[in-house]
């Protein structure tokens, strides 16, 4: 018999995995985030800080929050929705729904934005019907909010319907028996016990309400100050070679990014059951 | 549906002795509100605009379909697509099995952050990551510089696409395995190990194995987020046409130029390849759950 | 109230769930179901408090046609098997639950509804732990919270699920005098699932015995087992033993078996239990394996010269001094005569 546990692995194992996971996880996400920061602070704090209040930044960043104001309550109402069919009901076709709500998530963000150009855009299904009303979808704002519903719509549902699934109807089937109505019972039992779950949900998708790229690009025709997200912001002023602007607008991302994270793992750390694989 | 003082009687719902409708009744009320909501969302947001390209896509002769979703360059692009894809989802699964060990085994300084960076590529806005990597990976880059002078080329070539696949692509992997290696109890090693097996040929033999199906899982969800991935490649890819341009840049170049259906066909080619990914992955997991029933 | 169930049947995915299912409960009675698992019975409780609805047949309380009645509409108290304790709030929140969600007309005054919760504490013995949560309690200690909080309604009937299948053996059976002392002290017609009969023997007044989505007889605990009505209830109610032979001539003989019947010749199966054996000169043979003393109770497992095991119940007086490898001459005092059963 070795004297070590037969569990546990040599010291040369652990230390050859993890310097190999140290060299990794350097090279592919330790030093990109750095180097978003050191981009921004190359010439110092001031024009960073200049580039982020620029009134094209600005008018991306409420754009941004717009965005994300639309897409959360959205996501919420849907993912509750969906959850409460899923997993407190019996009916035919249920697994093919909860396959039919992932779609999005396999579906590349540039189709995303390529399907609502077809159906609104001005050779699209709608496009005539909407000129003649002088209604504008398409490289307009309301075109930006579509495409990121379609690119965050599985993100609550599929973080509940799990979590009621595994709740099951006991509790909802107590209230109703005690005389509760149906949004009484939402409310009161239901909701409680999947808040966290909730809330994780809504972390994920703010994140990427406010940071999806393609689909966005596609249908937002880019038009500054009126039609750019703070990602299309950072691409123009990437491509017009303005680095510490774009780094900078990047950063600001960045940092919301790394609240979010560090949001998910409190939650994570505190309600460990929310956690679930494969976003 | 009834006053407190009164109960309403069922008279009136469906005969007596009636076939179950498609659903059971169920005791817990909104089912109707619930499931509509869920079904004209999902048709209003997901499901009619994506028959739209389909529609399009196949408003067109055969011939048109094969000459703008198979033309030379669309192969050209599938090709750097679904290649470098498959080469970060392989790397993802090398490293990725790495990185959950260490997380779920091992203990040590700054953990805590490691595991919270592992999702970095979930909540960072992929065209913040691709403008990161190209700076990274330019030639005057902090890992560029040292690259160049061994003559690797990594930005603006198909490896700068493989680089930026791999890290949206990391938490998949990671995420997947973690939980399926953290559940794999000690006991079953503590078996194999009283049964004579050395440490190698219990990681080989029970531990790996083990992790087949999530690794199966881990590798083709990698692999189907990275064929239709754009942001964070299109700053490092170079986009030149039959060399380094991915197939959703593709589309959009089509689209700019109002080639609605090019676009669209090239969208279907590649959406059909997501559904079959999912079926892969469905099909993966069914197994998985069956072994381990 | 009375309870009439008339001819229910029921359907799941891919068996019939209840098949015809007839029942009337009396006012203020304690009825058990009692039967093996996926007889129906459970879900024969569940039609009754409205979370299922039957295909065919009707649900009547007193005169009024309740069968797709919502749970809610109902005012059944319904005690489910895993508590389904609502987690995030206090067990006085719990047990206030059903009067919070009343309409505001209907609802009793927040000093009423609080007395009301003391009372109910009181009622089942955990005055003090109304700030509690679930968790902080004892599996004991929830049902009584569930049941407190089902009765929170003043309900018409009180249904309850496998009351006691989730706790140990000493908490179950302090619990069951429990329960036999609320349903005296509110006399609410009280509906229970139960697989154990002995759980039903001792604390229902009338016993219902399903399998297989049928009943096969209803009566009181006496009833069902001193005239158990098919072979099913026979060997499920109580221990008995089973020959499997024929009649013919007054006397049915199974192996070396041979007991003094009056019934028609014929193919038939006999119950004797333990209890009804006794040792008589000119009966049949039987060698003693075992032998445990249980208090004033011999229990012996004996081999007939068939080669049959059978198991005996004798007072101390009646056993006398037996050992291991004697061999007894039995008779019974009873046998439950039936159509040969597979």
């Amino acid at each position: 018999m070795s004297p070590r546990s037969s569990t546990q692995d040599p010291w040369w194992v652990k230390a050859l995995v993890l310097s190999l996971v140290a060299v990794f996880l350097s090279l592919i996400l330790v030093l990109p985030l750095v180097s978003v920061f050191a981009e921004a602070l190359r010439q110092g704090l001031g024009p960073a800080l200049e580039a982020m209040s620029t009134p094209d930044a600005i008018a991306s960043i409420k754009l941004t929050l717009l965005t994300a104001a639309v897409a959360v309550p959205f996501n919420i109402v849907f993912g509750v929705a969906a959850a409460w069919a899923v997993a407190k009901h019996e009916f035919w076709g249920k697994s093919l729904l909860i396959s039919l709500i992932d779609v999005p998530f396999s579906v590349s963000p540039v189709v995303a934005g390529l399907i609502y150009v077809l159906i609104f855009g001005s050779h699209g299904w709608f496009g005539s019907w909407l000129i003649d009303h002088n209604i504008k979808i398409i490289f307009a704002v309301p075109g930006i909010m579509l495409a990121t519903l379609f690119v965050t719509f599985p993100f609550v549902a599929r973080e509940l319907i799990p979590l009621m699934q595994e709740q099951g109807v006991d509790e909802e089937e107590a209230a109703a028996s005690m005389g509760a109505g149906g949004w009484t019972t939402l409310w009161r039992v239901t909701t409680p016990n999947i808040r966290w779950g909730l809330l994780y949900g809504v972390l994920l998708c703010n994140a990427r309400a406010m940071g999806e790229f393609g689909a966005v690009s596609v249908v937002s025709g880019h038009i500054r100050g009126l039609t750019n997200t703070m990602p299309l912001h950072v691409e123009i002023l990437y491509n017009e070679y303005d680095f510490v602007g774009a780094f900078s607008v990047a950063a600001l991302l960045c940092l919301l990014s790394i609240l979010t994270l560090i949001l998910k793992g409190l939650l994570e750390m505190l309600q460990p059951q929310v956690r679930r694989a494969g976003h | 549906m009834s006053s407190t003082t009164h109960i309403s009687s069922g008279q009136d719902r469906r005969p007596r002795g009636a076939p179950p409708l498609f659903r059971r009744r169920s005791a817990i009320p909104g089912f109707g509100l619930s499931l509509g909501l869920t079904v004209s969302l999902l048709s209003l947001i997901v499901l009619i605009p994506l028959s739209a390209v389909i529609l399009k896509a196949s408003g067109q002769s055969f011939s048109q379909f094969l000459e703008a979703g198979f033309s030379p360059r669309a192969l050209g692009a599938y090709r750097l697509s679904f290649g470098a894809a498959f080469v970060a989802a392989a790397v993802n699964a090398v490293f990725g099995v790495l990185t959950a060990w260490a997380l779920v085994r091992y203990e040590f300084p700054g953990k805590s952050i490691i595991n919270g960076l592992v999702d970095l590529p979930f909540a960072l806005p992929t065209a913040v990551a691709g403008i990161a990597l190209a700076a990274l990976y330019a030639p005057n880059g902090w890992v560029g510089q040292y690259l160049e002078p061994m003559g690797i080329e990594a930005a603006y070539t198909p490896l700068g696409v493989v680089i930026a696949l791999t890290f949206i692509g990391l938490p998949f992997v990671v995420r997947t395995i973690e939980p399926v290696l953290r559940d794999l109890s000690a006991d079953v090693e503590e078996a194999a190990a009283s049964l004579g097996a050395g440490r190698l040929s219990i990681i080989g033999r029970v531990i790996l194995p083990a992790l087949g199906p999530a690794w199966l899982t881990g590798f083709a969800l990698s692999f189907a987020r990275g064929v239709g991935e754009y942001g964070s490649v299109i700053f490092i890819a170079g986009n030149m046409p039959f060399k380094s341009e991915i197939a959703p840049l593709l589309i959009v170049i089509q689209l700019e130029q109002f080639n609605y259906q090019a676009a669209s066909t090239i969208a279907v080619v590649m959406l059909s390849a997501s559904f079959a990914m999912l079926l892969v992955i469905n099909a993966i997991q069914a197994w998985a759950r069956k072994r381990s029933a | 109230m009375t309870i009439s169930i008339r001819s229910v049947e029921k359907q799941f995915a891919r068996y019939p769930a209840l098949r015809g299912v007839s029942l009337e409960v009396q006012p203020g009675e304690l009825l058990a179901l009692l039967g093996p698992s996926g007889s129906g019975k459970t879900t024969l409780l569940r039609i009754i408090a409205g979370l299922e609805f039957p295909e065919a047949g009707q649900v009547a309380f007193d005169d009024q046609d309740v069968t797709f009645a919502s749970a809610a509409a109902r005012k059944v108290g319904f005690v489910f098997q895993q508590y389904a304790l609502f987690r995030h709030m206090t067990v006085a929140k719990n047990i206030a639950f059903g009067l919070d969600v009343r309409k505001a007309k209907d609802r009793p005054a927040r000093a009423e509804i609080n007395r009301r919760v003391e009372e109910l504490l009181g009622l089942v013995e955990l005055g003090g732990l109304g700030g509690r949560y679930p968790a902080q309690l004892s599996g004991g200690q929830r049902q009584r919270v569930a049941l407190a909080r089902a009765l929170a309604v003043s309900p018409q009937v009180l249904l309850l699920d496998e009351p006691f299948g989730a706790l140990d053996a000493t908490v179950r059976k302090s619990l069951r005098k429990e329960l036999r002392r609320i349903h005296n002290a509110t006399g609410v017609t009280t509906i229970f699932v139960t697989h154990d009969q002995e759980e039903a023997l001792d604390l229902a007044d009338r016993v219902a015995i399903l399998n297989q989505g049928s009943i096969e007889q209803v009566g009181t605990p006496q009833e069902v087992y001193d005239q158990p009505a098919s072979a099913f209830v026979c060997s499920f109610v109580g221990e008995t033993n089973r020959f499997d032979g024929a009649v013919s001539g007054g006397r049915f003989v199974c192996g070396s078996v041979s007991l003094a019947v009056d019934c028609a010749d014929g193919p038939k199966t006999a119950f004797v239990r333990p209890h009804d054996l006794v040792v008589a000169p000119d009966g049949f043979e039987a060698q003693i394996v075992r032998v445990t003393a249980q208090g004033p109770v011999i229990q012996i497992e004996a081999h007939t010269a068939s080669d049959q095991p059978i198991e005996i119940s004798l007072s101390r007086q009646e056993a006398g001094s037996i050992a291991v490898g004697q061999t007894l001459r039995l008779a019974a005092r009873k046998i439950h005569l039936f159509d040969p059963v597979d």
